[in-house]
């Protein structure tokens, strides 16, 4: 009688357990008004947030050029250490892609993760940096990608063994990496470098790649932009913060030069899945690149 | 005394030999080609960026230093020279050489082109240098693994 109540007191704790955590950790939608001040979409700026965030180098079909870059069809494999992702097909298809999503929807999807059905998102789709882009922003970036050529292409699904085929876990992954404050803090920071912060750290998520992660797959957000192995497989990513006699040396013109030409300061040449989004870069007007390279100066050295 | 001399003069003897033979090692020798190439780049841009005036000499110089550096770039990756001296090659190379050859060749035929129309001013040489920086980095894409 006692095992028996004992027992019935540990399904009881675990069913509040799990009901806790799924309370805590559901996914999560933003008010609906928040959408309300978007306004009229400028299309010129959606573009812009197009290349910053280099949607193209996954959503594409890889190898795209040209006009086939505009075509989201999806499909890029991904690798990581948790299994295959697949980029899912983001052109305006209503079926296929996400022609048929409000912008709450999409913008749910971009600053929480959260999938039009209410799923959580793989975090290979960089939610935990777009949370940090304003509501103006996405909006603009909802209207571009609504000009786009639609693809009827339907992408394999993930490939993901047991348990990180559980959505239900993203939840807990979220508790623990999911916010919008600042990566780092900067004091007296010049309306320059906040501009490259925004892009850094928001649309561009240069720290998805450049900051090393934890066994959960989080970022380890004290060794903010110093690299780490490639999570794609062979190689490092390299070190982008101001470090003495590596990346340190680079001026803000040699970093900007470099965003715009491929052009190390020796005249090696950019490498790897770099060379996709420096060519988005190029792309950016010159200011944005000039506020990266101001803000990769003013990070913390690590 | 004189057999340690001796013993030391031939320690120093094979050290010396190993160095020597270091430097004909094809990974050592790609790498001191890419850098011959990144020279020849940092001179065109030198005069792309308006850092060094116009000089058709030094375009024409660097401009042949690419055409010849590409043409025979691809034969450095002999069976054997997967790994070692800290090459950054990717094993996809010689998975798909045919495909890395025809890398290097369009390198080599953009050089050429802007040989045979040799870029007369400032603007014109910063234009073909973005479209051999292009092949640069499309080739590195693949076939580069930074360590």
């Amino acid at each position: 009688m006692a095992l028996r109540k004992f027992l019935g007191g540990i399904v009881l704790l675990a069913a509040a357990g799990a009901g806790a955590f799924y309370f805590i950790t559901a996914p999560q939608r933003l008010p609906a008004q928040t959408w309300a001040s978007a306004g009229e979409p400028d299309l010129a700026n959606g573009e812009r947030l197009f290349n910053a965030g280099g949607c193209a180098s996954c959503h594409a079909a890889p190898g795209a050029t040209d006009a086939d870059r505009l075509v989201l069809a999806g499909g890029l494999a991904l690798k990581s250490p948790f299994g295959t992702f697949h980029a899912p097909n983001i052109s305006p298809d209503e079926t296929a892609g996400i022609g048929g999503w409000t912008l709450a929807e999409f913008g749910d999807a971009m600053k929480r993760g959260t999938g039009r059905r209410g799923e959580h998102l793989y975090p290979a789709f960089p939610y935990a940096s777009y949370a940090r882009m304003t509501v103006k922003d996405i909006g603009d970036l909802y209207g571009y990608l609504k000009t786009l050529p639609k693809s009827a292409s339907v992408p394999p699904g993930h490939d993901l063994p047991f348990p990180f085929n559980m959505r239900l876990l993203l939840g807990g992954w979220k508790f623990l990496y999911l916010n919008e404050a600042p990566r780092v803090v900067l004091a007296d920071a010049s309306e320059t470098v906040k501009h490259g912060q925004y892009l850094v750290e928001g649309p561009g998520h240069c720290g998805e790649c450049h900051t090393p992660r934890d066994v959960l797959g989080g970022l380890k957000t004290d060794e903010w932009l110093a690299g780490g192995p490639n999570p794609e497989g062979e190689g490092r990513i390299p070190d982008i913060t101001p470090v003495e006699g590596k990346f340190g040396d680079w001026s803000a013109g040699d970093i900007a030069g470099y965003l715009e030409t491929g052009f190390t300061p020796d005249f090696d040449s950019v490498g790897g899945a770099m060379v996709a989004v420096q060519k988005n870069m190029a792309r950016l007007p010159k200011e944005d690149r000039e506020a990266i390279a101001a803000y990769l100066k003013a990070v913390p050295a690590r | 005394m004189k057999f340690r001399t001796l013993a030391v003069a031939a320690a120093l003897a094979v050290i010396g030999a190993g160095v020597v033979a270091a430097a004909d090692e094809p990974q050592v020798v790609r790498q001191g080609m890419m850098k011959k190439m990144g020279g020849a780049a940092g001179a065109l841009a030198g005069i792309a960026k308006g850092e060094k005036p116009y000089d058709a000499e030094i375009v024409k110089a660097s401009l042949s230093t690419m055409v010849e550096v590409a043409k025979t770039f691809p034969d450095q990756f002999p069976a054997g020279s997967e790994t070692g001296h800290e090459t950054e090659a990717s094993p996809k190379i010689w998975e798909a050489m045919d495909d890395f050859k025809a890398h290097a060749a369009k390198l080599g035929a953009d050089a050429e082109a802007a040989l045979a129309n040799l870029p007369a001013d400032q603007a014109a040489v910063g234009a073909a240098l973005k479209t051999i920086g292009a092949d640069c980095g499309s080739c590195h894409e693949v076939y580069r693994i930074k360590k």
